[in-house]
């Protein structure tokens, strides 16, 4: 590894200095992270030096195999994330906006949300078997608790007086729910999609101990066998970027369609 | 003209029944500006929600123009202390928020509202969120978002009840200023007596334990109204005898 000594930049005119200082201590303790992990590996603990998991990086690119696995990785937590929000959202408004629904649906969200999605995977490959859909059905199911929930909530938090304000303008109900319900509630779904993108992320490797043959959390599975330490190494600090990836582009969303709120 | 004829609402509050108006009758003319003052649990906020159309009456009737009000309508705008400006829209899709609904095509729309918003002198931030405004500003945005509609009746609920005082004078000239050159029936709701005399034709004095009307007070001064007119004898003396009406009831709250 190159060493970082960069100062940080400050021509451009505009930027506070509190955000470069910032960056400046995040950099700083990401260089400090590393050399603590190199040191423990030189220290004769039995974890591999950050240039063996480089190199390693550099094999796996290299012949194909991490780019296949990130695919077929990022395919399961997208179609799971996708259907588990596409349900959610609707199903969320429902109950909100009707008291029937919430009475006859909310038994079964809460208790399925006390239930870790992990503790579905026996269950799901009894019934589904073990190709494809058991691991995309424990995603999906893990975003769309984490989802219902917060929509559920961001309907039912919608302030009366704006609900009020346009039915005195002559909204009726169609109205009200498309132009005060959903861009009110909006923030909330925003932040049940971050949670509910976080818990289908988690909930990957363990589906991908279900009989895969491609994936990060099977290229992990099967490294443990071989003792393979730099492989699992690769695997882990791929999950944790596209991880941090996947929710920092959900945060710019957020940012961007809820900049009206006022924040105090 | 609304008619208020002998109206009762009492709703049940732990096991008890509660009476918020009990036998209200009012007459209001066409443009007039009237103002109820009352101290708080009098029913004036009760009031004006069956105005609008938001709550029903227990008995007795509210009539426009001799029909039953039965729901929200296009024909009376409501002003909230809170704003209620839907924060997602900027000022002038909120001044047009209510257009849309009508189904007013897209240029009367922007017509519409960029008059209301000069009318309230806003023009400069037609296109800023509600967030970036203050407290007054905001209130202003809800009136002209209530005029565009062209209601016959404007209903103010405290609008300025969470401004402070120096804020709330210029507003009070503000709006009779708009008023004065789109005249409307105003019922305006405040707990602030100067307020409730300068703002009105006439003031209508409510008492609680149950909600009634306890006097109607004519005020005779003429429009416009400024300062000049505030520290005016003539003023003084209606200001007194609105406080007297309001703050020397035989219950006080």
């Amino acid at each position: 590894m190159t060493t970082l000594v960069e100062s940080p930049p400050q021509q451009r005119a505009g930027v506070p200095k509190k955000k470069n200082r910032t960056l400046l201590l995040n950099a700083i303790s990401i260089v400090a992270g590393i050399g603590v992990w190199w040191a423990l590996s030189l220290a004769g603990f039995d974890i591999p030096a950050p240039p063996e998991v480089l190199k390693r990086y550099g094999e796996l690119i290299a012949d194909g195999t991490l780019g296949e696995d990130i695919v077929a990785s990022l395919t399961r937590v997208l179609s799971g994330f996708v259907l588990g929000v596409a349900l959610a959202v609707p199903v969320g408004f429902l109950m909100g906006w009707y008291g029937t629904v919430r009475g006859l649906v909310e038994p079964w969200v809460q208790f399925f949300r006390t239930i870790p999605p992990l503790a579905i995977i026996p269950l799901a490959i009894v019934l589904m078997g073990i190709g494809e859909t058991p691991k995309i059905f424990v995603i999906f199911l893990a975003s769309f608790l984490a989802c219902v929930i917060a929509t559920f909530q961001g309907v039912v938090n919608v302030d009366k007086t704006l609900i009020n304000a346009a039915r005195v303008l002559g909204a009726n109900d169609r109205v009200i729910f498309a132009r005060v319900v959903v861009p009110a509630s909006s923030p909330f779904i925003l932040v049940g999609m971050r949670v509910g993108l976080g818990s289908s992320w988690a909930t990957l490797v363990a589906a991908e101990l279900i009989a895969a043959q491609q994936g990060l959390g099977y290229r992990m599975q099967s490294a443990q066998l071989y003792y393979d330490l730099p492989t699992i190494f690769v695997g882990l600090i791929t999950i944790g970027i596209l991880g941090l990836l996947m929710d920092r582009i959900l945060l710019l969303a957020e940012t961007k369609l809820t900049g009206w709120q006022e924040r105090r | 003209m609304i008619t208020i004829d002998r109206i009762h609402k009492s709703f049940p509050l732990k096991g008890e029944t509660f009476t918020a108006l009990g036998d209200v009758s009012l007459e209001l003319a066409d443009n007039e500006f009237v103002t109820i003052v009352g101290p708080s649990g009098c029913g004036k906020t009760t009031l004006m929600n069956i105005l609008a159309g938001l709550e029903t009456p227990t008995s007795g009737r509210a009539l426009l123009d001799g029909k039953a009000i039965n729901g929200p309508g296009p024909d009376r705008g409501v002003i909230f202390q809170q704003y209620a400006l839907f924060p997602w829209l900027t000022v002038r899709k909120n001044v047009e928020f209510g257009l849309r609904t009508k189904g007013v095509g897209r240029e009367e729309r922007r017509r519409i509202a960029e008059h209301f918003i000069e009318l309230v002198g806003l023009t400069q931030f037609a296109d800023a969120l509600p967030k970036m405004l203050s407290g007054g500003m905001k209130q202003r945005v809800a009136i002209a978002r209530a005029y565009a509609v062209n209601p016959s009746i404007l209903l103010m609920d405290e609008p300025f009840g969470a401004v402070d005082a120096l804020t709330r004078v210029r507003l009070q000239d503000q709006l009779l200023d708009t008023w004065s050159q789109e005249k409307r029936t105003v019922v305006f709701i405040t707990h602030d007596v100067d307020e409730a005399v300068f703002l009105a034709n006439r003031v209508v004095v409510m008492a609680a334990r149950p909600g009634r009307v306890v006097e109607v007070i004519d005020v005779d001064l003429p429009y416009p109204r400024n300062d000049e007119l505030r520290l005016s004898p003539a003023f003084t003396a209606l200001r007194n005898r609105v406080w007297n009406a309001v703050y020397h009831q035989e219950t006080p709250a």
